[in-house]
Protein backbone atom coordinates (compact mmCIF):
# COMPACT_ATOMS: atom_id res chain seq x y z
CA UNK A 1 0.00 0.00 0.00
CA UNK A 2 1.40 3.71 -0.87
CA UNK A 3 0.73 6.69 0.81
CA UNK A 4 -1.41 7.47 -2.07
CA UNK A 5 -3.44 4.61 -1.69
CA UNK A 6 -3.60 5.27 2.11
CA UNK A 7 -4.88 8.99 0.89
CA UNK A 8 -7.66 7.95 -0.64
CA UNK A 9 -9.38 4.96 1.80
CA UNK A 10 -9.54 7.52 4.23
CA UNK A 11 -10.93 10.02 2.11
CA UNK A 12 -8.11 12.21 3.54
CA UNK A 13 -5.85 15.13 1.83
CA UNK A 14 -2.39 16.27 2.16
CA UNK A 15 -1.76 18.28 4.60
CA UNK A 16 2.16 18.13 3.31
CA UNK A 17 4.19 15.76 1.42
CA UNK A 18 1.76 14.88 -1.70
CA UNK A 19 5.64 14.39 -3.55
CA UNK A 20 6.39 11.22 -1.18
CA UNK A 21 2.88 9.73 -2.50
CA UNK A 22 4.16 7.01 -4.04
CA UNK A 23 5.85 5.45 -1.20
CA UNK A 24 4.96 2.43 0.30
CA UNK A 25 3.44 1.64 3.88
CA UNK A 26 3.97 -1.77 5.42
CA UNK A 27 2.72 -1.43 8.91
CA UNK A 28 0.15 0.92 10.63
CA UNK A 29 0.54 2.11 14.77
CA UNK A 30 -2.96 4.02 15.98
CA UNK A 31 -2.26 5.83 19.12
CA UNK A 32 -2.36 9.02 20.74
CA UNK A 33 0.38 7.87 23.52
CA UNK A 34 3.78 8.44 22.03
CA UNK A 35 5.70 6.23 24.40
CA UNK A 36 3.79 3.38 23.35
CA UNK A 37 4.35 4.51 19.44
CA UNK A 38 8.52 4.33 20.26
CA UNK A 39 7.51 0.68 22.14
CA UNK A 40 7.20 -0.35 17.82
CA UNK A 41 9.59 -0.72 16.19
CA UNK A 42 8.83 -1.61 12.44
CA UNK A 43 9.72 0.07 8.74
CA UNK A 44 8.32 2.25 6.39
CA UNK A 45 5.20 2.35 9.00
CA UNK A 46 2.38 5.08 8.92
CA UNK A 47 1.11 6.31 11.97
CA UNK A 48 -2.49 7.51 12.68
CA UNK A 49 -3.17 9.41 15.61
CA UNK A 50 -5.42 12.23 16.99
CA UNK A 51 -2.94 13.55 18.96
CA UNK A 52 -1.59 17.47 17.58
CA UNK A 53 1.83 18.56 18.91
CA UNK A 54 5.73 18.82 18.14
CA UNK A 55 6.65 15.39 19.39
CA UNK A 56 4.37 13.48 17.15
CA UNK A 57 6.80 14.99 14.67
CA UNK A 58 9.51 14.08 16.77
CA UNK A 59 8.13 10.87 17.30
CA UNK A 60 8.16 9.49 13.86
CA UNK A 61 11.55 11.34 13.41
CA UNK A 62 13.06 9.20 15.68
CA UNK A 63 11.12 6.17 14.44
CA UNK A 64 11.74 6.58 10.65
CA UNK A 65 7.61 6.52 10.22
CA UNK A 66 6.79 7.69 6.75
CA UNK A 67 3.49 9.33 7.15
CA UNK A 68 1.56 10.88 10.02
CA UNK A 69 -2.82 10.44 9.49
CA UNK A 70 -4.07 12.92 11.92
CA UNK A 71 -7.76 11.85 12.66
CA UNK A 72 -11.20 13.43 13.51
CA UNK A 73 -10.12 16.57 11.09
CA UNK A 74 -6.64 16.94 13.01
CA UNK A 75 -4.64 20.30 11.76
CA UNK A 76 -1.26 20.52 12.08
CA UNK A 77 0.43 23.78 13.01
CA UNK A 78 3.10 25.36 11.23
CA UNK A 79 5.98 24.43 13.51
CA UNK A 80 4.76 20.90 13.02
CA UNK A 81 4.61 20.89 9.12
CA UNK A 82 8.04 22.30 8.66
CA UNK A 83 9.42 19.55 11.17
CA UNK A 84 8.42 17.00 9.07
CA UNK A 85 8.75 18.85 5.32
CA UNK A 86 12.92 18.43 7.04
CA UNK A 87 12.57 15.06 8.34
CA UNK A 88 10.81 13.73 4.95
CA UNK A 89 7.42 13.15 6.74
CA UNK A 90 4.09 13.25 4.99
CA UNK A 91 1.13 14.62 6.68
CA UNK A 92 -2.26 13.28 6.03
CA UNK A 93 -5.56 14.74 7.57
CA UNK A 94 -8.75 12.65 7.92
CA UNK A 95 -12.58 13.56 8.80
CA UNK A 96 -12.37 9.95 10.72
CA UNK A 97 -12.23 8.79 14.04
CA UNK A 98 -9.38 6.62 14.79
CA UNK A 99 -11.26 3.23 14.91
CA UNK A 100 -12.78 3.90 11.70
CA UNK A 101 -9.35 4.87 10.19
CA UNK A 102 -7.69 1.60 11.39
CA UNK A 103 -10.34 -0.45 10.58
CA UNK A 104 -10.82 0.90 6.74
CA UNK A 105 -7.08 0.53 6.59
CA UNK A 106 -6.93 -2.99 8.06
CA UNK A 107 -9.89 -3.72 6.07
CA UNK A 108 -7.68 -3.21 2.74
CA UNK A 109 -4.41 -5.17 4.15
CA UNK A 110 -2.51 -3.43 6.20
CA UNK A 111 -1.41 -5.02 9.26
CA UNK A 112 0.35 -3.60 12.82
CA UNK A 113 2.54 -6.46 13.28
CA UNK A 114 2.93 -8.73 16.12
CA UNK A 115 1.49 -8.61 19.54
CA UNK A 116 3.41 -7.70 22.33
CA UNK A 117 5.55 -10.09 23.97
CA UNK A 118 7.85 -8.97 26.93
CA UNK B 1 35.57 5.22 12.02
CA UNK B 2 38.56 5.15 14.22
CA UNK B 3 38.51 8.03 16.90
CA UNK B 4 35.98 8.11 19.48
CA UNK B 5 33.71 11.06 19.11
CA UNK B 6 31.74 13.04 22.28
CA UNK B 7 28.85 14.93 22.07
CA UNK B 8 27.19 17.19 24.84
CA UNK B 9 24.07 18.62 24.73
CA UNK B 10 21.92 20.83 27.27
CA UNK B 11 18.78 19.97 27.60
CA UNK B 12 16.68 23.32 28.81
CA UNK B 13 14.11 22.72 31.37
CA UNK B 14 10.45 22.73 31.28
CA UNK B 15 10.36 23.58 27.11
CA UNK B 16 8.43 20.37 25.96
CA UNK B 17 8.32 21.25 22.60
CA UNK B 18 12.06 21.44 22.26
CA UNK B 19 12.17 17.98 23.49
CA UNK B 20 13.93 15.95 21.52
CA UNK B 21 16.15 18.48 19.48
CA UNK B 22 18.79 16.63 20.96
CA UNK B 23 18.13 13.26 19.91
CA UNK B 24 17.31 14.61 16.64
CA UNK B 25 21.05 16.28 16.01
CA UNK B 26 22.70 12.89 17.56
CA UNK B 27 20.60 11.22 14.68
CA UNK B 28 21.83 13.48 12.09
CA UNK B 29 25.16 13.42 12.85
CA UNK B 30 25.34 9.15 13.31
CA UNK B 31 23.47 8.98 9.92
CA UNK B 32 26.59 11.17 8.62
CA UNK B 33 29.00 8.72 9.96
CA UNK B 34 27.51 6.00 8.06
CA UNK B 35 26.15 3.69 11.11
CA UNK B 36 23.64 0.82 10.37
CA UNK B 37 20.58 2.46 10.25
CA UNK B 38 19.16 -0.13 12.63
CA UNK B 39 21.41 0.90 15.56
CA UNK B 40 20.51 4.90 15.06
CA UNK B 41 17.00 3.87 15.41
CA UNK B 42 17.39 1.95 18.52
CA UNK B 43 20.13 4.99 19.95
CA UNK B 44 17.63 7.91 18.59
CA UNK B 45 14.52 6.23 20.18
CA UNK B 46 16.36 5.54 23.76
CA UNK B 47 17.74 8.83 23.62
CA UNK B 48 14.38 10.51 22.77
CA UNK B 49 12.75 8.89 26.00
CA UNK B 50 15.67 9.93 28.21
CA UNK B 51 15.56 13.48 27.14
CA UNK B 52 11.73 13.54 27.48
CA UNK B 53 12.25 12.22 30.90
CA UNK B 54 14.73 15.08 31.79
CA UNK B 55 12.11 17.83 30.43
CA UNK B 56 9.27 16.29 32.32
CA UNK B 57 10.43 15.13 35.59
CA UNK B 58 14.00 17.20 36.23
CA UNK B 59 14.07 20.65 34.96
CA UNK B 60 16.80 19.47 31.92
CA UNK B 61 19.96 18.61 32.34
CA UNK B 62 22.78 17.07 29.95
CA UNK B 63 23.47 14.29 27.48
CA UNK B 64 26.76 13.31 26.62
CA UNK B 65 26.84 10.92 23.37
CA UNK B 66 30.08 9.09 23.04
CA UNK B 67 30.45 7.02 19.76
CA UNK B 68 33.42 4.43 20.00
CA UNK B 69 34.47 2.33 17.52
CA UNK B 70 32.58 -0.31 19.61
CA UNK B 71 30.06 1.08 20.95
CA UNK B 72 27.81 4.11 21.14
CA UNK B 73 27.49 5.48 24.92
CA UNK B 74 24.67 8.20 26.17
CA UNK B 75 24.92 9.21 29.55
CA UNK B 76 22.20 11.64 30.69
CA UNK B 77 22.76 13.49 33.85
CA UNK B 78 19.89 15.65 35.33
CA UNK B 79 19.81 17.40 38.94
CA UNK B 80 15.97 16.31 39.19
CA UNK B 81 14.19 14.71 42.12
CA UNK B 82 15.59 11.32 41.46
CA UNK B 83 13.66 8.45 41.15
CA UNK B 84 11.97 7.05 44.94
CA UNK B 85 11.81 2.75 43.48
CA UNK B 86 14.14 2.41 40.24
CA UNK B 87 12.46 -1.13 40.19
CA UNK B 88 8.64 -0.02 40.05
CA UNK B 89 10.03 3.21 37.81
CA UNK B 90 11.50 0.20 35.00
CA UNK B 91 7.51 -1.28 35.60
CA UNK B 92 5.82 -1.32 31.66
CA UNK B 93 2.94 1.25 32.80
CA UNK B 94 3.87 2.59 36.11
CA UNK B 95 4.58 6.62 35.78
CA UNK B 96 4.90 9.15 38.30
CA UNK B 97 3.83 12.06 35.11
CA UNK B 98 1.17 14.31 35.74
CA UNK B 99 -2.00 14.97 33.71
CA UNK B 100 -0.79 17.44 31.50
CA UNK B 101 1.88 15.87 30.58
CA UNK B 102 -0.50 12.38 29.57
CA UNK B 103 -2.48 15.01 27.49
CA UNK B 104 0.51 15.55 25.48
CA UNK B 105 1.35 12.08 24.81
CA UNK B 106 3.53 11.14 26.99
CA UNK B 107 3.53 9.71 30.79
CA UNK B 108 2.49 5.85 29.63
CA UNK B 109 4.88 4.95 31.75
CA UNK B 110 6.69 3.16 28.74
CA UNK B 111 9.74 5.44 28.98
CA UNK B 112 12.33 3.03 31.00
CA UNK B 113 10.99 -0.12 29.71
CA UNK B 114 11.52 1.62 26.12
CA UNK B 115 15.01 2.33 27.15
CA UNK B 116 16.10 -0.99 28.07
CA UNK B 117 14.29 -2.48 25.35
CA UNK B 118 16.66 -0.75 22.71
CA UNK B 119 20.25 -0.63 24.32
CA UNK B 120 22.50 -3.70 25.50
CA UNK B 121 23.13 -2.08 28.48
CA UNK B 122 21.68 0.33 30.90
CA UNK B 123 22.23 1.46 34.30
CA UNK B 124 20.51 3.98 36.41
CA UNK B 125 21.84 5.99 39.71
CA UNK B 126 19.76 7.70 41.25
CA UNK B 127 19.80 9.62 44.72
CA UNK B 128 16.50 11.02 46.21
CA UNK B 129 16.81 14.91 46.22
CA UNK B 130 20.02 15.19 44.50
CA UNK B 131 19.40 13.87 40.89
CA UNK B 132 19.58 10.77 38.29
CA UNK B 133 22.21 9.35 35.83
CA UNK B 134 20.88 7.19 33.26
CA UNK B 135 23.99 5.65 31.12
CA UNK B 136 23.13 3.57 28.33
CA UNK B 137 24.69 1.69 25.51
CA UNK B 138 24.67 0.43 22.38
CA UNK B 139 27.37 -2.38 20.65
CA UNK B 140 28.11 -0.93 16.87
Amino acid sequence: MTVDDIREILGAKYIIGEEWKAREVHTACGSDMMSDVLAFMKDQSVLLTGLCNLQVVRTCEMMDIICIVFVRGKLPDEAMTELAKEKGIAILSSGHRMFSACGMLYEKGLRGGQPYRE
Amino acid sequence: MSDTIVMTYEVPADDFTRAGEASSSVKRKLKQMGVDPELIRKVSIAMYEGEINMVIHASGGTIEVIVSPEEIEMILKDQGPGIEDIELAMQAGYSTAPDNIRSLGFGAGMGLPNMKKYTDEMKIDSVHGVGTTVRMKVQL
